[in-house]
């Protein structure tokens, strides 16, 4: 398991959050710290905000109210010193582009731009997503798995700290999604990047995270946050058919009902 | 419902073979059925009208090719510096947007007549007209292909911290070079049309001229013969901007 430090992440105090122009916050009422290193899975009925939260951690969204420090800066700071990467819900690949070249866009742009000879990384972090052989295809040559690992590659190439997914796996069938799951461990695990990681599936929340955050809709707060360390072994891994898996599945089944009206 | 694939014999021999059985009705039905060779020739009269006239052809191209390009360049540079000035000023775009979509529904072959009067009999009507025909056609394309990267892209654009520059150069213009390119294709032929629409109102040289003159002297022949040279530049036209195109491919590929 990656050494949770003390120190923080991410931290959120009574944070709201909204769109411009809408009254109605979407979020509101955050407090949340999140040590570096640290894995965390966020759940959450539709509605809840779990996306918003992510979407303001990557500044592309202003919080309304509250506070919310990332590395100990504000939002825009970290994504201008590039300490942040995002991964869609949806690839978002450029298709005009190679795999290798999409994996380098984010060489030739900001912050990060570097001059010349950036393939050799590329082919490293290709290489670390399982797909070095494909990296002269391009994006619609690919099944909807590699696509969405071409994205982790490329959000890998700024060696970001703090890495946000929103859903990466949820249009993936569950086989793919158990394999992608499994990658996604060992990457973290050799990063020691800090994730938050938002998804629809239960299981997938127990077997990625150390911690469960539990949001509820109408309005959007936070309502449970859950510590799965007794379920992991030393490799951060845990068996998804385990009992204790199951009976946290089961509470996290019922908080999700509580909360979604 | 099954769609027929030709062998590629077929596929090949059959366009010549069509277009030849047009030409020889055209070339010996026409005539049999006394159609008078003044108002329509036959093909082969036609031909050797071209080989006799082709000087004089020629040297009346020259200046309908040289209004063309030169409508095509200032109509199809104006559009698309228009394009990124209504992309990035919403306020511009929403003020004149409309009036120039407005704009776009007079037929330009109507309003030649106004823009012989103001610009006078000289070559810059004629370039005008030429430069109106491409305008439009590659405004539209290039406002919908700048405006079309998705907001899911312009988001990773910003969560990398990309400059407005890059986001431009990187995400804007591979998104609008097909839909550009496809405005240039059409402009290409467009742009002949309109140098030789300008020369029949208002021209002693070029292929319009030599168009209008031949009907007004029954000389057929030379009428059929000149048709065929404008249609002959707008492929070429044509050809050129797909070379140009691949070209351009293999560039940004590189």
């Amino acid at each position: 398991m990656n050494p949770v430090t003390n120190e923080i992440a991410i931290e959120a105090r009574s944070l709201g959050l909204g769109y411009p122009g809408s009254m109605q916050p979407v979020l509101e009422g955050v407090d949340l710290s999140v040590a570096k290193g640290e894995f965390l899975t966020i759940l959450g009925p539709s509605g809840c905000g779990k996306s918003t939260f992510l979407r303001a951690i990557a500044d592309l969204l202003p919080p309304i109210n509250g506070q919310l420090s990332v590395l100990g800066k504000t939002a825009a700071e970290a994504r201008r010193q590039r300490e942040v990467g995002f991964v869609f819900q949806e690839a978002t690949l450029l298709p005009w582009r190679t795999v290798r070249e999409n994996v380098c866009l984010p060489l030739q742009v900001g912050k990060g731009r570097i001059a010349k000879s950036v393939q050799p990384r590329a082919d490293h972090w290709l290489e670390l997503v399982g797909l070095a052989d494909l990296s002269d295809r391009y994006p619609n040559q690919l099944s909807g798995g590699q696509r969405q690992r071409v994205s982790i590659a490329r959000a890998l190439q700024c060696e970001p700290d703090i890495l946000l997914m929103d859903e990466p796996f949820g249009a993936l069938d569950e086989i793919t999604r158990d394999r992608l799951n499994d990658e996604l461990l060992s990457i973290w695990r050799r990063t020691q990047a800090t994730i938050l990681f938002v998804t629809h599936s239960i299981t997938e929340a127990i077997y990625l995270g150390g911690r469960v955050l539990v949001l509820a809709a109408n309005p959007g707060r936070c309502q449970a946050l859950i510590d799965l360390g007794s379920l992991k072994d030393e490799n951060g891994a845990c068996r998804r058919e385990s009992p204790q898996a199951q009976e946290i599945a089961a509470r996290l089944r019922q908080l999700l009902r509580d909360g979604g009206a | 419902m099954k769609r027929q694939q030709l062998p590629l014999f077929e596929a090949t021999i059959l366009p010549v073979a069509g277009a030849l059985s047009l030409l020889v009705v055209w070339e010996w039905v026409l005539p049999a059925l006394g159609v008078p060779a003044y108002i329509v020739p036959t093909p082969l009269s036609v031909l050797r009208t071209f080989a006799s006239e082709w000087r004089g052809l020629v040297q009346n191209a020259l200046p309908t090719w040289y209004e063309a390009l030169l409508g095509f360049f200032l109509g199809n540079l104006t559009a698309v510096i228009l394009a990124i000035v209504f992309v990035y000023s919403p306020r511009v775009r929403a003020a004149y947007f409309p009036v120039v979509l407005l704009f776009n529904t007079i037929p330009v072959l109507a309003l030649a007549p106004i823009i012989i009067l103001v610009f006078g009999l000289g070559i810059l009507p004629k370039v005008v007209i030429a430069a109106l025909l491409c305008f439009f056609p590659t405004l539209i394309n290039m406002v919908r292909g700048l405006t079309s990267a998705t907001t899911n892209e312009l988001e990773l654009m910003h969560v990398l911290s990309a400059s407005g520059w890059e986001t431009f150069w990187r995400l804007r213009v591979p998104r609008s070079v097909p839909l550009l390119f496809a405005s240039l294709r059409i402009s290409a032929t467009t742009s002949v049309i309109g140098a030789i629409v300008g020369e029949w109102i208002g021209s002693d040289r070029g292929l319009g001229a030599v168009i209008i003159q031949s009907t007004f002297n029954y000389q057929a022949e030379r009428l059929f013969a000149a048709v065929l040279l404008a249609s002959l530049s707008g492929i070429i036209f044509f050809a050129i901007v797909g070379r140009v195109e691949r070209i351009f491919h293999r560039l940004a590929t590189a």
